[in-house]
C-alpha cells in the first residue's frame, strides 16, 4: 500500500502527513510541478498554507499540475484523503462539495477536539472502532458551510461523515461538520489534522484508523 | 537622474542620529567628509542596535564557553551539542519599537528575522517562544497592542509551519509606552551542517536571493532602536512587511543549498539590510567586498544607492559561493521560486565598495564601518529612591485568603494565557511532547529518543527591584522550569531591555544585571551562545521600563518518555514541598494588588541551594520517581497549589504548621497587614514568592528520598474536587482556605474576556 | 483595458469580519452604519474584456459563496 502526499510551495504538514501514513504503509511525497503520481494507491492533500492562502485558501493549489493528475485519479476512484488546507484545495477544485470561510472567531485557532463519527461504513473510517476522535484542530478559514439544496443532498447520501461533537465547534461550521465525502465515496476531507494523532507521546493515537481504513480499503478494492 | 553633488555634513549626521565627535572620527577614517551613501552606512552600522556601543565591554564579562558550546557568540546564534550527532540553534531577539509603532507587522517581522538567524547557520528551525511585555490590561492601548503582538507572531509561525511552543506575557504600568515584543527560536542540523557567515575566497560571488528589494523599513528599526520614542509616532511608514510564505520558501532553498555544499557562507539581512550583512560578513572573513547596487532586484523604480543599501525589506538572504557553483545556486532559487542574482565580488582590498552599474558611489574601509566603531563605558550609579511609581492598589487586605487566590489567579501576570496560545500552533513538525500548560518547560522530542526542554522567562518587576538579584532569580526560574521536565541546562541566550544607558541609574541597572547573569550562568554550567540587546525603552513622556532580561534556556533529556507534568496525576499521591523556598512578599504579585511600592533591594538567593534543589528534582524526573513537578513561581505556593491541582483535573488538601516559617513574616517586611482578612504571616506563606520552591506529588516514599539532597516537607495529598490549604499562622485564625476546582477554573479562565 | 473585480460574500451567508467592523465603528464615534460586508478588490488590465467573466468564475472569486462585479475603465 503506497500513499503518495502532495507537496506545495507553502505546505506545513505534509512531512507529518508522510510520518503518519507510513506508519501504515509506504509513503512519498509528491512534488507539485510533477504530474506523475508514481502509481500510488492514495493520495493525501496536506495541511498548511499553500502557495501562502493567496486569494482564497487552496484557490491556487488546485490548478496545479500535480492536482490535475489527482483530480482525473480521484474521477476515477482513487482515493483522496485532504487535511485542512487539503480539504479546502478539494472544495475548490470542486472535488467535494461546499466551502470553507473564516472561523467565525475570526482567529487562528488550535484545539484538541472531539468529534463524532458519523458514518462509520466509509472507506476513511471502517477501521474505526466506536468512540469519539481526539484530534487537534488548527486553522483561521475551517467554517463549512454548503447551501441548502448540497446540504439536504449531503445528509440524504451519508456524506457528512464527521461532525465537532457538542460544544467543540469553535468555527462555526454549518451542522457541526467537520468532514465530508463526495457521492462516490472516494474523497473525503476534514478541517482537524489526523497525522496529528498517530503517537501518544504527542497526544492521542485517534487518527491512525483514518489511515488505516484508507489501507484496508485499498487492499481490499473496496470504496 | 540628477546627481547628488553638495556632499553631507555633520547636520546631517546628526539628524541620523551619530553623534558630532562619531561624526568627526568617521571624516577621519575616510580621509574626508563622507558622501551620502557612506554616511548612511556609517549611521547604521555605528548605531546603538547594530554595533552596542554602550554595552559590548560589558557583555564580553558573560561566560560563552562550555563542553556542549558548539557555535558561541558572534554569529548569526548560538548552538550547543545536544548528542547524536546533532546540534541544536537557538537565540532570542527583540523588536520592542517596531512593535510599538504597528504591532502585528513589528511582532511578526521579530519572529522572520529570528528564524532566519537559524536557517542562517544552517539548522532548520523546530520550534518558537515569545515573550511579551505591555502595559496594564485596563489601557485599551496595551489590549490593543497585545491582540495585534499575538495575531502577528501567530499568523508568521503558523504559515511558515514552525511551532510556537512556549512564552510570557507580563502586564506593568512602565511598559505602557515602551512594550516589549521578543522572539525566541531554536532549530537543530546535524553537526558538520553547521555553517558561519565570514565571506572568504578571493574572486568568490556575493549573491543575494529571496524577496525583492523596496523602501520598507527606510531607516527603520536600526534607527529607532538608537533613539526614544519621540512624542511624534509617524514612524509607521518605516515598519517594515514581513511575508512568511516568502521566508517559507526562502527557508526550504537555503537549507536545500547548504545540504548539496553550494555555498560557502550565509548571512541573512536584519536590521540595516544589506549594509550590515555585507559588512560583517566582509569583517568576520577579513576580505573586502564589491557590490553593484544594480544588481540587486528592486520592488520599486528610482531607488538610489543609499536607500538600497539601507532597505530593510524582508525574507531576504546574503551568501559567498564560487564562481562555478553560481549557476547551480540559480537554478535552486528557480525550483523554489525564490529570486536570486549575483550582485558582488569578494576582493582582497579590505575596503567595502558600492558601486552602481560600474560606477564606484561608495568606498569604506571595513575595518572603520565594523570594528572602529567607537565603544563607550557606562557610568553606572545606584539611583536614591525607585524611579517607578508604586502601582495602584486593587484589592483590600481586608479579603479572606481564599479571596485573595482567587484574585491572584484572575490577575493579569498569573491568569492561564490560554486565548493567546490557542492562536498559535503548537505542534506542527510532530516534535512536541509537552505543550503549553502540560508543564513548566515545552519538550520537543530528538531523533534517538532524547528530548529537549526550553524556556523562556523573566519577571521585571523583581529585577527592577534588585537588578543583580532579579536577574539571577530570572535564569534560575529558566532552569527551575527545566528541571521540572527533567531537563539538564546546555546553554543559554539573553535579550536585554532596557532603558537609555546613558543615564546613571540606568547604567547601574544593565551593570548590575549582567553581573548576576554571568554569575548564575557560570553557576549553572550554561554559558551564554548568543543574545541580543534592545537599549533606548523609554519615551520623552514615560519613564524607563522595568530593567527586562528575558533570559532564555535550552536543555536535555535523555529519554522522552521521561518528561514530567506539571498537573497533579492521581488521586491518593502525596504532596511535597521541595527547595530551600525562603517566601517574601518583597515585589510579589500580591505586594503588586495591595499597591506597595517596590523595595529597595531583594533577599540574596543562595544560588547553591537552589542548583541542588533543581538536580534532586531532574534525577527524580528522569528516573519516573515523580507523578508531577512545578515550579513556584508568581503567587507562591497557594497560585502553584491551584495551578497543579487545575493542570491535572484533581483536588488537593494541604496544611502547613508552624515549622515551615522562617524569620520572614511581619518584621522582615517591616509592614502591617492590617484589617482582619489575612494574616501576614499567612500572606508570606501562601503568597510570598522567592527561587528555589517546587511542589512535586509521588508516592511519599520518593518525594521522601528528595530529602538526602534538598529540604523536603510532606504537605498534603492528592484528590477530591476541591482545593484546601490550612495555614497554621504565628497569629492564629487564619482561615483556611476551600475552593472547589470550578471557582479555581472560572478565576483561572478570566483573560477569555478580553478576547471576547 | 484597466479593469476591476470586486468580491464579496454572497448574502445571506455569515460575514464575521464585516459584523466586527460594523460593532467597531460606533466605538470609534461613527453612528448610523449598517450592512459592512469585507470583500477583495482585484485590478488587472486585460487584452479582451471578455474573458472577465471566466477568470472570475474559475479563479478570481469561489461562485459558491461570493458575488463578483466586473467594473470597466476605458
Amino acid at each position: 500500500m503506497k500513499f503518495g502526499v502532495l507537496r506545495f510551495p507553502g505546505s506545513c504538514d505534509e512531512v507529518d502527513a508522510l510520518h503518519a501514513a507510513r506508519r501504515v504503509g509506504d509513503a512519498e511525497l509528491l512534488w507539485h510541478r510533477e504530474r506523475d503520481l508514481k502509481g500510488v494507491d492514495a493520495i493525501v492533500v496536506p495541511g498548511g498554507f499553500s502557495y501562502g492562502d493567496y486569494l482564497r485558501a487552496g484557490a491556487i493549489a488546485r490548478f496545479s499540475p500535480v492536482m490535475e493528475s489527482v483530480i482525473a485519479f480521484a474521477n476515477g476512484g482513487g482515493l483522496v484523503l485532504g487535511i485542512c488546507n487539503g480539504f479546502q484545495v478539494l472544495c475548490e477544485a470542486r472535488l467535494l462539495p461546499g466551502a470553507l470561510l473564516p472561523n467565525a472567531n475570526l482567529r487562528f485557532t488550535f484545539r484538541q477536539v472531539q468529534l463524532e463519527v458519523v458514518e462509520h461504513d466509509t472507506a476513511f473510517t471502517r477501521a474505526h472502532d466506536g468512540g469519539r476522535l481526539s484530534i487537534p484542530a488548527k486553522h483561521s478559514w475551517g467554517r463549512y458551510y454548503a447551501d441548502e439544496p448540497t446540504l439536504t443532498a449531503m445528509q440524504e447520501h451519508g456524506q457528512i461523515v464527521l461532525r465537532y461533537a457538542k460544544g467543540e465547534n469553535f468555527n462555526g461550521s454549518l451542522d457541526d461538520i467537520a468532514g465530508v465525502r463526495n457521492e462516490q465515496g472516494n474523497v473525503f476531507g476534514l478541517m482537524p489534522h489526523p497525522e496529528h494523532a498517530v503517537d501518544e507521546l504527542t497526544g492521542s493515537t485517534d487518527g491512525l484508523c483514518i489511515f488505516a481504513s484508507m489501507r484496508m480499503a485499498v487492499e481490499g478494492a473496496r470504496v | 537622474m540628477s546627481e547628488v553633488v553638495t556632499l553631507p555634513g555633520v547636520e546631517d549626521a546628526l539628524a541620523l542620529g551619530l553623534t558630532r565627535a562619531e561624526y568627526e572620527l568617521i571624516c577621519e577614517k575616510q580621509g574626508g567628509s563622507p558622501n551620502q551613501v557612506e554616511l548612511a552606512m556609517y549611521s547604521l552600522l555605528w548605531s546603538e542596535h547594530c554595533a552596542y556601543k554602550h554595552s559590548k565591554k560589558l557583555l564580553r564579562t558573560l561566560p560563552t564557553e562550555g563542553p556542549s558550546v558548539v557555535m558561541g557568540p558572534g554569529e548569526n546564534a548560538g548552538a550547543v551539542d545536544v548528542g547524536n550527532g546533532l546540534v541544536c540553534a537557538f537565540k532570542v531577539e527583540s523588536h520592542n519599537h517596531p512593535s510599538a509603532v504597528e504591532p502585528f507587522q513589528g511582532a511578526a517581522t521579530g519572529v522572520g528575522g529570528i528564524l532566519r538567524d537559524i536557517f542562517a547557520i544552517g539548522a532548520r528551525p523546530i520550534a518558537v517562544l515569545d515573550s511579551l511585555r505591555f502595559g496594564e490590561p485596563s489601557s485599551p492601548r496595551s489590549r490593543y497592542l497585545l491582540d495585534r503582538a499575538v495575531a502577528g507572531i501567530g499568523h508568521y509561525g503558523n504559515s511558515i509551519g514552525v511551532p510556537t511552543i512556549g512564552g510570557e506575557v507580563y502586564f506593568e504600568a512602565p511598559y505602557e509606552q515602551n512594550c516589549l515584543v521578543n522572539a525566541m527560536a531554536l532549530g537543530i542540523a546535524k553537526r558538520e551542517q553547521l555553517v558561519t557567515s565570514a565571506a572568504v575566497g578571493i574572486g568568490n560571488v556575493v549573491l543575494l536571493f529571496g524577496a525583492s528589494t523596496g523602501r520598507d523599513g527606510i531607516g527603520g528599526a536600526s534607527v529607532l532602536a538608537s533613539a526614544e520614542l519621540g512624542e511624534d509616532d509617524d514612524k509607521r511608514p518605516t515598519v517594515q512587511v514581513g511575508d512568511p510564505f516568502e521566508e517559507k520558501k526562502l527557508m526550504e532553498c537555503s537549507l536545500e543549498l547548504l545540504e548539496r555544499g553550494l555555498l560557502v557562507s550565509l548571512q541573512d539581512l536584519g536590521a540595516a539590510g544589506l549594509t550590515s550583512s555585507a559588512a560583517e560578513m566582509a569583517s568576520k572573513g577579513e576580505v573586502g567586498i564589491d557590490i553593484d547596487v544594480a544588481s540587486v532586484p528592486l520592488r520599486e523604480a528610482d531607488m538610489e544607492p543609499f536607500e538600497i543599501m539601507v532597505s530593510e525589506s524582508q525574507e531576504r538572504m546574503l551568501c559567498v559561493v564560487e564562481p562555478a557553483n553560481v549557476a547551480a545556486v540559480l537554478e535552486l532559487c528557480e525550483k523554489w521560486e525564490v529570486g536570486g542574482a549575483p550582485i558582488g565580488t569578494v576582493t582582497d582590498t579590505a575596503q567595502m565598495r558600492i558601486f552602481k552599474a560600474g560606477r564606484l558611489v561608495g568606498c569604506m574601509p571595513v575595518r572603520a564601518l565594523v570594528d572602529d566603531c567607537p565603544l563607550y563605558d557606562l557610568e553606572p550609579a545606584k539611583p536614591e529612591g525607585m524611579p517607578y511609581p508604586a502601582p495602584k492598589a486593587l484589592l483590600s487586605k481586608g479579603v479572606t485568603p481564599a479571596e485573595t487566590l482567587l484574585a491572584l489567579l484572575s490577575s493579569a501576570n498569573i491568569v492561564s494565557r490560554r486565548p493567546l496560545f490557542e492562536q498559535y500552533d503548537a505542534v506542527v513538525q510532530s516534535r512536541t511532547v509537552r505543550r503549553p500548560e502540560q508543564a513548566d518547560a515545552a519538550v520537543l522530542q530528538l531523533p534517538g529518543g532524547s528530548a529537549l526542554g526550553v524556556s523562556i522567562d523573566c519577571n521585571g518587576r523583581r529585577v527592577a527591584a534588585d537588578p543583580y538579584s532579579g536577574t539571577v532569580a530570572a535564569v534560575l526560574e529558566c532552569a527551575s522550569n527545566l528541571a521540572c521536565v527533567g531537563a539538564r541546562p546546555l546553554g543559554t541566550t539573553n535579550n536585554l531591555n532596557f532603558g537609555n544607558p546613558e543615564k546613571l541609574h540606568i547604567a547601574w541597572q544593565l551593570t548590575e544585571a549582567v553581573r548576576g547573569l554571568g554569575d548564575a550562568c557560570r553557576a549553572l554550567e550554561a554559558p551564554i551562545v548568543g543574545g541580543n540587546v534592545s537599549l533606548y525603552n523609554e519615551g520623552a513622556s514615560a519613564g524607563p521600563i522595568y530593567p527586562t532580561p528575558v533570559i532564555g534556556m535550552v536543555g536535555e533529556l535523555p529519554d522522552v518518555h521521561a518528561a514530567g507534568r506539571s498537573g497533579f496525576a492521581r488521586a491518593g499521591d502525596a504532596i511535597a514541598l521541595v527547595g530551600p523556598f525562603t517566601p517574601s512578599l518583597d515585589a510579589s504579585e500580591l505586594a503588586k494588588l495591595w499597591g506597595w511600592e517596590l523595595p529597595d533591594g531583594l533577599p540574596a538567593i543562595d544560588i547553591d541551594a537552589v542548583a541542588g534543589a533543581q538536580q534532586a528534582i531532574r534525577e527524580a524526573v528522569r528516573a519516573g520517581a515523580l507523578a508531577s513537578a512545578h515550579d513556584i513561581a508568581e503567587g507562591g505556593l497557594a497560585v502553584a497549589l491551584a495551578e497543579c491541582c487545575l493542570g491535572g483535573g484533581l483536588g488537593a488538601r494541604v496544611s502547613f504548621g508552624e515549622e515551615f516559617f522562617g524569620a520572614e513574616g511581619a518584621e522582615a517586611t517591616g509592614r502591617e497587614a492590617g484589617g482582619s482578612g489575612i494574616s501576614l504571616d499567612s500572606a508570606v506563606a501562601l503568597f510570598g514568592e522567592g527561587s528555589g520552591g517546587f511542589l512535586v506529588s509521588g508516592s511519599e516514599d520518593a518525594l521522601r528520598a528528595l530529602g538526602a539532597s534538598t529540604p523536603v516537607q510532606i504537605v498534603g495529598s492528592v484528590g477530591g474536587d476541591v482545593l484546601q490549604i490550612e495555614c497554621f499562622a504565628r497569629a492564629q485564625g487564619a482561615s483556611p482556605i476551600s475552593l472547589t476546582l470550578a471557582e479555581l477554573a472560572e478565576a483561572h479562565g478570566a483573560l477569555a474576556e478580553l478576547f471576547a | 483595458m484597466k479593469a476591476r473585480v470586486l468580491i464579496r460574500p454572497k448574502a445571506g451567508i455569515l460575514d464575521p469580519q464585516g459584523e466586527a467592523v460594523q460593532r467597531a465603528l460606533p466605538a470609534l464615534g461613527f453612528e448610523g452604519v449598517a450592512n459592512v460586508h469585507i470583500g477583495r478588490l482585484v485590478e488587472l488590465d486585460v487584452d479582451d474584456a471578455s474573458q472577465l467573466e471566466p477568470m472570475c468564475e474559475k479563479l478570481l472569486a469561489n461562485p459558491l459563496v461570493e458575488d463578483y462585479e466586473i467594473v470597466l475603465n476605458q
